[in-house]
Parts: C-alpha cells; sequence; structure tokens
C-alpha cells in the first residue's frame, strides 16, 4: 500500500515536471501549429543557464529568473530569425527546429562537458513531511505539483481573462481572419513563441532541482512533451494536464510494478488514444 | 470625387497558372462597385492582393495616394480596409461578442492590453450596436461556430463593418443567406454610410446590380467588361459568360 501510495506520488509530481514543460509546447502548437522539437533543447537551455546563475549568485530564485529571461530570449530570436519567414510551411518550420535542437544541445555539450548536475534547492524547501500512508516525502516535490497547478491557472487566466489571451485564441481559430482585423499575428506569435520558450526554461530548472541535468535531457523532454500532448490533445491547455497526470503516473507506476516494460506504457497509451480518438483526449481538428 | 484605390497591371500567378492577369481598376471615394465572374474568374485573388492576404506578383495598388502593396494585411486593415471572405471565417472558438469586440480593438490602440473591457465599455457597447445593423441580436454570448451559416455571414459583415473602414470588401456577402435574408442584406448595404467606399464580389445579379453604381465583369483573370447597372444586365457578354457558352470578349 505505501508502495502503492508513493508511487502515485511520484507519478504526480512527474506529471506536474511534464506538464510545465510541455505547456509551451502545446500554446506554440495550437496557435502556429509548429511541431518546436528544439523545445527539448530550450529545456536543457534553462536548466544549464538556471545552474549556472545559481552556482555564481547563490541564489535558487535569480536561477529561475535567469532561465526564464535566458530562454525566453533564446526562443524569441529562434522565431523571428527563423521561423516567421515559414509561417504555414509546417513541414519546413519542424525541420528547422530539429536543426536548431541538434546545434543548442551541441554547444551545452561543448560547454558544460557530459557531466550530470544538479541544482540547489532553497533551504525553506529542504527536508520532507510524514503523509498519511505514503510515510515521509520531499517537500520540494509537493511545492512542484503546487507550482505545475500555478501555471495551469496563470495560463488560463492569461488565455480566458485577457486581452492578449483573447487574441491568441483567435489565431488557433484562424490567423487570417485575425489579422483581418488589425492585429499583427506575427508579433503575437514571436510573444507567444517566446512565453514557451521562458517557460520551458523555468521548467528546466525545477527538473534540475528535483532530477538533474545531463545530456540527453532535450531528447527525454521532447518526447515526454510529444507523448502529453498527443494524448491530450495538441493545442489544449486541460489536454496537456490530464495528459500529463496519465503518462507521469503510468511511467512511476510502471517502473514500480512491471519495471520491464515500463519504457513502453506510455507509448502504449499514445497508440492506444491515437488509434480511438486521433486528435488526442480533447483535441480538435486543426 | 477622389481617387481612393487605384490598381495598376496587378498580377498573381500560381506556379503556371495566372489567376490575375494586368487587372486595373480605379476606385473613387464612396463608390460602389460590384465584381461579376464566373468560378475561377480571379475575383476571390484580385480581393486578395487588394486586402493583402497575398503578395502581388506584380503590379501596384495606392491607396489613398500610398503604395501598399508592400504592406501586412493587418496594416491595410488599420489604414481602413475591411474585408469579409468568400467562406465564412469567423473566429468559431469565441463569442460573438468576442468576435466583434477583437474585429472594434484591432484598429484601435490598446490591442494588446490586459484588461478585456466590460460590457458597459464604449468598445461592447459599438459593437451591439453594429449587430444591430445586420440583424444579428440575441446570439452575443454564442460561440461564433455555434452560429448558422448564414448568420455567420451576418456576424463576419457586420466585423467588417466595425472597424468602420473607408473601403469594404466584401467576398459574395449573399452567399448562404436564404431568398428571404437577401432583401435586408440589401437595405444594409445601400444603408452604409456615403463615405464608405464599397467594392462587393455577388454571383446573386439581383443582389449585385440593385446595390453597385458600377459592375466590373472578370473572366480567367481578366476584367472583360466594366459598366453600370443597366449596361450590365443588357450586354451580350456578360449573359454568354453566365450562360456558360462562349462569347466574343471584345464586344463589349
Amino acid at each position: 500500500m505505501k508502495q502503492l501510495a508513493l508511487s502515485m506520488l511520484n507519478g504526480i509530481t512527474l506529471a506536474a515536471l511534464y506538464f510545465v514543460v510541455a505547456s509551451g509546447f502545446t500554446i506554440i502548437f495550437g496557435m502556429m501549429r509548429v511541431v518546436n522539437m528544439a523545445h527539448g533543447s530550450l529545456y536543457l537551455l534553462g536548466a544549464y543557464l538556471g545552474y549556472s546563475v545559481a552556482d555564481s549568485t547563490g541564489s535558487w530564485g535569480l536561477s529561475l529568473a535567469g532561465a526564464a529571461a535566458g530562454s525566453a530570449v533564446a526562443g524569441l530570436v529562434m522565431h523571428k530569425v527563423f521561423l516567421s519567414r515559414y509561417q504555414g510551411q509546417d513541414l519546413r518550420q519542424a525541420l528547422i527546429t530539429i536543426g536548431l535542437s541538434i546545434i543548442i544541445a551541441d554547444l551545452l555539450l561543448a560547454g558544460y562537458g557530459g557531466l550530470t548536475y544538479q541544482l540547489e534547492i532553497p533551504e525553506v524547501l529542504y527536508g520532507g513531511v510524514r503523509l498519511p500512508v505514503a510515510g515521509g516525502y520531499p517537500i520540494f516535490r509537493l511545492t512542484l505539483i503546487g507550482f505545475a497547478i500555478l501555471v495551469y491557472f496563470a495560463l488560463w487566466l492569461l488565455l480566458h481573462r485577457t486581452k492578449f489571451g483573447m487574441i491568441i485564441r483567435a489565431a488557433v481559430d484562424d490567423r487570417n481572419m485575425l489579422s483581418a482585423t488589425g492585429i499583427n499575428v506575427p508579433v503575437v506569435s514571436t510573444c507567444v513563441f517566446a512565453l514557451a520558450a521562458g517557460l520551458v526554461g523555468v521548467a528546466g530548472v525545477i527538473g534540475g532541482s528535483a532530477l538533474s541535468i545531463a545530456p540527453g535531457d532535450d531528447v527525454h523532454y521532447l518526447l515526454s512533451s510529444l507523448v502529453v500532448v498527443i494524448v491530450g490533445g495538441m493545442g489544449n491547455l486541460k489536454g496537456a494536464a490530464i495528459g500529463a497526470l496519465l503518462i507521469g503516473l503510468a511511467e512511476q507506476l510502471g517502473l514500480a510494478y512491471f519495471p520491464t516494460y515500463s519504457a513502453i506504457i506510455s507509448f502504449a497509451i499514445m497508440v492506444a488514444v491515437l488509434a480511438y480518438r486521433p486528435y488526442g483526449l480533447f483535441g480538435r481538428p486543426a | 470625387m477622389s481617387v481612393l484605390l487605384q490598381a495598376d497591371k496587378l498580377c498573381a500567378t500560381f506556379g503556371s497558372l495566372r489567376a490575375v492577369r494586368e487587372v486595373s481598376l480605379q476606385v473613387r471615394a464612396g463608390e460602389r462597385l460590384t465584381i461579376l465572374g464566373t468560378n475561377g474568374a480571379g475575383k476571390s485573388t484580385l480581393f486578395n492582393l487588394i486586402a493583402g492576404d497575398l503578395a502581388v506578383t506584380s503590379g501596384s495598388i495606392l491607396y489613398r495616394g500610398q503604395s501598399i502593396e508592400q504592406l501586412s494585411a493587418a496594416s491595410r486593415t488599420r489604414m481602413g480596409i475591411s474585408r469579409s471572405y468568400q467562406t465564412s471565417r469567423v473566429l468559431q472558438g469565441l463569442t460573438v461578442q468576442d468576435n466583434m469586440f477583437l474585429a472594434v480593438q484591432g484598429v484601435r490602440r490598446g490591442r494588446f492590453g490586459i484588461r478585456v473591457a466590460g460590457l458597459g465599455h464604449p468598445i461592447r457597447r459599438e459593437a451591439a450596436e453594429t449587430l444591430a445593423r445586420v440583424g444579428l441580436q440575441g446570439v452575443e454570448l454564442e460561440l461564433a461556430g455555434n452560429l448558422s451559416h448564414g448568420q455567420q455571414r451576418q456576424l463576419e459583415i457586420a466585423m467588417a463593418l466595425a472597424s468602420q473602414p473607408q473601403l469594404l470588401l466584401l467576398d459574395e456577402p449573399a452567399a448562404g443567406l436564404s431568398p428571404n435574408e437577401r432583401p435586408a442584406l440589401v437595405d444594409l448595404l445601400r444603408a452604409l454610410p456615403e463615405d464608405v467606399t464599397m467594392i462587393m464580389i455577388e454571383h446573386d445579379m439581383d443582389v449585385a446590380l440593385q446595390v453597385a453604381d458600377r459592375v466590373m465583369v472578370m473572366h480567367e483573370g481578366e476584367v472583360v467588361f466594366q459598366g453600370t447597372p443597366e449596361e450590365t444586365a443588357a450586354s451580350p457578354l456578360v449573359r454568354s459568360l453566365y450562360l456558360g457558352y462562349a462569347g466574343d470578349h471584345n464586344a463589349a
């Protein structure tokens, strides 16, 4: 029973991290129809930037801010310089982001080497609490769940309660029609891309604090984002949350109870969802 | 009346297809021009060139004396060019009210602000008045995607009017409307303020000829006829094009 409770908690924690990583990915796809294959590299960039800032300042809060700002700027440049001119050419944009992801990952490998790093979490979040059934559990991991919930509601408020969010939702529907109302859609796209990149940079610091930072994380988190948004429905925030929860729980429960097959459970869920709901649980035709 | 829009030798090609071939037109401020033509004549492509949805292959477009062919569609909208599309393109996931809000807000300052204007805000009131003008009331809180086809056409026209355009481009506004709804559309278009210039693509000859000051007919990407509604109704060339047998294009 204790193992089940712990596996569930670990699954929810992992789901929280997956959601923060995938939320930007799904918003970018929803608005621009860009499958950003460099999303994992932006995660890794944020993680390493956060590590460098924390290393030189000793502040975890500053590392969050630095990672968010650095990744957002990288995303902004990536969209403005490489992607915006190919709006509507989905395949070309996806290929460009694959190239960029390889370049970013190699540059990070050259800069930080093949070592594994871990960010030190703030003192206030050290230690653990005793939970019923599960027993002791790290405070930082519980905070991560709270942070993911906060990100969900912040994004929901942005999308549904602000003018900018209304514009983003309108762009998801029909970019040309939105442009015909006088809104400068390319500027909105660049802002959204930078926002999503900043968010995944933050996820990099959180992931680097809860787990570790190592070469290869870019591919791991890109794949997890892809699976999460395919299961939940591309471009849907609620879908990303439910998808993350399903995949996070499946991975951790699989690891605990079917370790031999744990690696394939997420993909089995993805295949099953695609077979019966081709647009994902909450998706709709593009 | 001064010239509001002047296009010279506009061309649009897609590979080997020449959709618009050296089309020149001049539209005076306040004029109501209707463009007729069979499917594939290049009418909507011409609209796309003027509105900025499509880059011109060659030729020039002057709007209020300013060259606009390099400007984005959004910039042209903010200059006073507003359009509707051949097939309804309302923002389906937003409510009718929010569609109208964006249409009014899109040409004003503060587009990217944080707060969405409340129900009593002047922008909301203006939007509601425009909805009433096109006869679309009582559906403000409906998702635009849930409206009937005819209602979506009405909403699209309302959105085009909401930006208070100087040049209004309407692409088949009567398409999808029932015969009962068409007279109301004609009344609406005839009641537009005199300073609003309108170019309309329309297949319904009754609607087209009732609203137009001048008619232009396109065929295979070229302008083949221009005249008054009376001249158009009497033209053998126009009748031959609409009845589907080959005519002598030079006869006009």
